[in-house]
């Protein structure tokens, strides 16, 4: 089975670091980093990926049939995400036990969703 | 001390969960403390109803892995310095003890966490020691290593639980009885006992690969256990290019899992897949693994067969495939790992590089050899390239006898599907 882990951080836009050099200073990137490895070590990594901060972003909503565009940040957005890691897993309890050993700051929450596999799809022919 | 709270009501599945994510490393860390890979796994199953006992109050530890290893040494010293007392009685009584390694000289303080990688090494390298048999090593590996439960097992092998009970007990009673060592194989034992791990490895992947749709998902999870354990093992040992090359095999091969079987259950042929349903992201991974495979030097029989896959997972439609590369990689897996088979599916890539003629003069020398006996590969490839050639009556008969030749009621039905479409 498998699992996107969505992070979703507390930090909010003004506190982003936007250049990846900052980033990387940031103890809580090595910390990450370590966290990353671990994943990998045991297996169970299968992507990761980090965002660029919605500042750079756009907002793409939906209404009368129409899309219409807003350029980030989005400073109404209660949630806005930081990034995902892909993970294998043989149960949820497992994927959430992976989730729950993320270096993460006060605040940050993680979703654990899991993937649909296409043969989900493939009963309903 | 506050612990993490199993905010579920079946708190042994949140553990069951922890359990599979530590069992390797803390039965690999137990071992090398007593040198007994059945008393290791002995200790840390205590251990594990402990926590099973204590972690729905307690909560889950900050570290799980920390407190289930803390927990299991300490029973290990106790049980030790009790066997230790009791040899010293037997000596006191003139009796002594053929023990190659007495229990003083176990370094207790030795249970330093370093060197976990080695641990886990020693374990899997002795889960799949070549003294046991391939159906043995596959479950002590995915007992132990794996940190899969005996039910899991038994269901991901068709096979009852007292079965794999048994197999793991008897594997263990072996083990002892011939005190292997735990240890990483050196110099010339490395090869043999690194192709016994591969080996095995490559038998749960098959396991899961070969299982139908709609046969209990644990069946097809096995891929994922193989590629677990294959992926640890190519961080273990990163400079071992045949394991990246195994691993790049199961990635690619897994890739495909999601266009293998059409709406009805049926089979798919490679070259009939759907290859939007082919999973990018084990492509990726297998490419990257190959190509670490392929920066360390020769390619071995492994990595030459991720390297075929490969071609297939690099080409976005059938008609795109390197078939002259294809014939070229099949050459090279024939000079080092010859088989009838190799040679049958390097002919098939012949017939789709240089055309059928060359490729039945292949296939012919091998009905000749009848090195393939009534494998029914044989006649269904010889069908196809005589009806390529459009000599149709003989690619019937070919098609007819490959019916007689299996079981499979999903192949006769293509086979017998192919001999309509000749009209």
């Amino acid at each position: 089975m498998r699992f996107m882990m969505i992070m979703i951080p507390a930090v909010s836009e003004e506190d982003w670091p936007s250049d990846p050099a900052e980033m990387a200073e940031l103890p809580e990137f090595t910390a990450m980093g370590k966290y990353n490895d671990e994943l990998n070590k045991a297996g169970v990594l299968l992507a990761l990926d980090g965002l660029q901060p919605s500042s750079k972003g756009a907002r793409v909503a939906f209404a009368g049939g129409k899309p219409s565009v807003t350029d980030g940040p989005f400073t109404e957005a209660k949630e806005v995400i930081g990034g995902y890691w892909l993970i294998q897993a043989r149960s949820k309890e497992e994927a959430v036990e992976w989730a729950s050993r993320c270096p993460a700051n006060d605040g940050d929450v993680i979703e654990v969703r899991q993937v649909f596999e296409m043969s989900d799809f493939d009963g309903a022919a | 001390m506050g612990g993490r709270a199993p905010n579920r009501v079946d708190a042994g599945r949140a553990i069951e969960a922890v359990w599979r994510i530590e069992s390797a490393r803390v039965v690999g860390g137990l071992a090398r403390i007593v040198h007994d890979v059945g008393w290791a796994e002995d200790l840390a199953q205590d251990a594990l109803l402990a926590a099973l006992e204590q972690w729905p109050q307690s909560g889950i530890p900050d570290n799980p892995g920390a407190w289930l290893m803390a927990t299991a040494k300490h029973r290990a010293i106790d049980q030790l310095r009790r066997r230790q007392m009791a040899e010293r009685r037997h000596d006191e009584l003139g009796r002594r003890q053929e023990r190659e390694r007495s229990t003083s000289e176990v370094d207790l303080a030795a249970a330093a966490d370093d060197d976990i990688g080695d641990d886990m090494l020693s374990l899997l390298f002795a889960t799949c020691h070549p003294m046991l048999s391939a159906q043995a090593r596959a479950a002590l590996t995915l007992r132990l290593f794996g940190g899969l439960t005996t039910p899991e097992i038994a269901r991901a092998f068709l096979v009852s639980e007292a079965t794999v009970a048994q197999r793991v007990v008897r594997a263990k009673r072996t083990l002892a009885e011939a005190r292997v060592p735990l240890e990483v194989p050196t110099g010339t034992e490395l090869a043999p006992r690194l192709a016994s791990v591969l080996e095995v490895i490559y038998l749960i992947f098959n396991e899961g690969y070969s299982a139908t749709a709609g046969e209990d998902w644990m069946r097809p999870a096995l891929c994922e256990d193989a590629l677990r354990v294959g992926r640890i093992l190519a961080q273990l040992l990163p400079a071992e290019p045949e394991v990246h090359g195994l691993v790049a095999l199961m990635e690619i091969q897994a890739s495909r899992s999601r266009a293998r079987v059409g709406p009805n259950g049926e089979p798919v042929l490679l070259l009939d897949q759907d290859r939007s349903r082919w999973d990018r992201v084990l492509i990726r991974r297998g490419l990257q693994a190959l190509a670490r495979a392929e920066q360390l030097g020769m390619l071995g029989p492994y990595a030459l067969q991720a390297a075929i896959a490969a071609c297939h997972a690099r080409a976005v439609t059938a008609d795109q495939t390197d078939w002259g590369r294809i014939v070229a990689l099949y050459d090279a897996l024939a000079q080092i790992s010859p088989s009838p088979v190799v040679e049958l599916n390097r002919a098939v890539a012949v017939s789709m590089a240089y055309g059928p003629e060359a490729a039945l003069e292949l296939v012919d020398r091998l009905v000749d050899d009848n090195a393939l006996g009534d494998y029914h590969l044989l006649p269904s490839v010889r069908a196809d390239l005589l009806a390529r050639l459009g000599r149709v009556d003989e690619a019937r008969a070919e098609l007819e006898r490959a019916v007689t030749l299996t079981q499979n009621e999903s192949e006769r039905r293509m086979l017998h599907q192919r001999s309509a479409d000749l009209e």
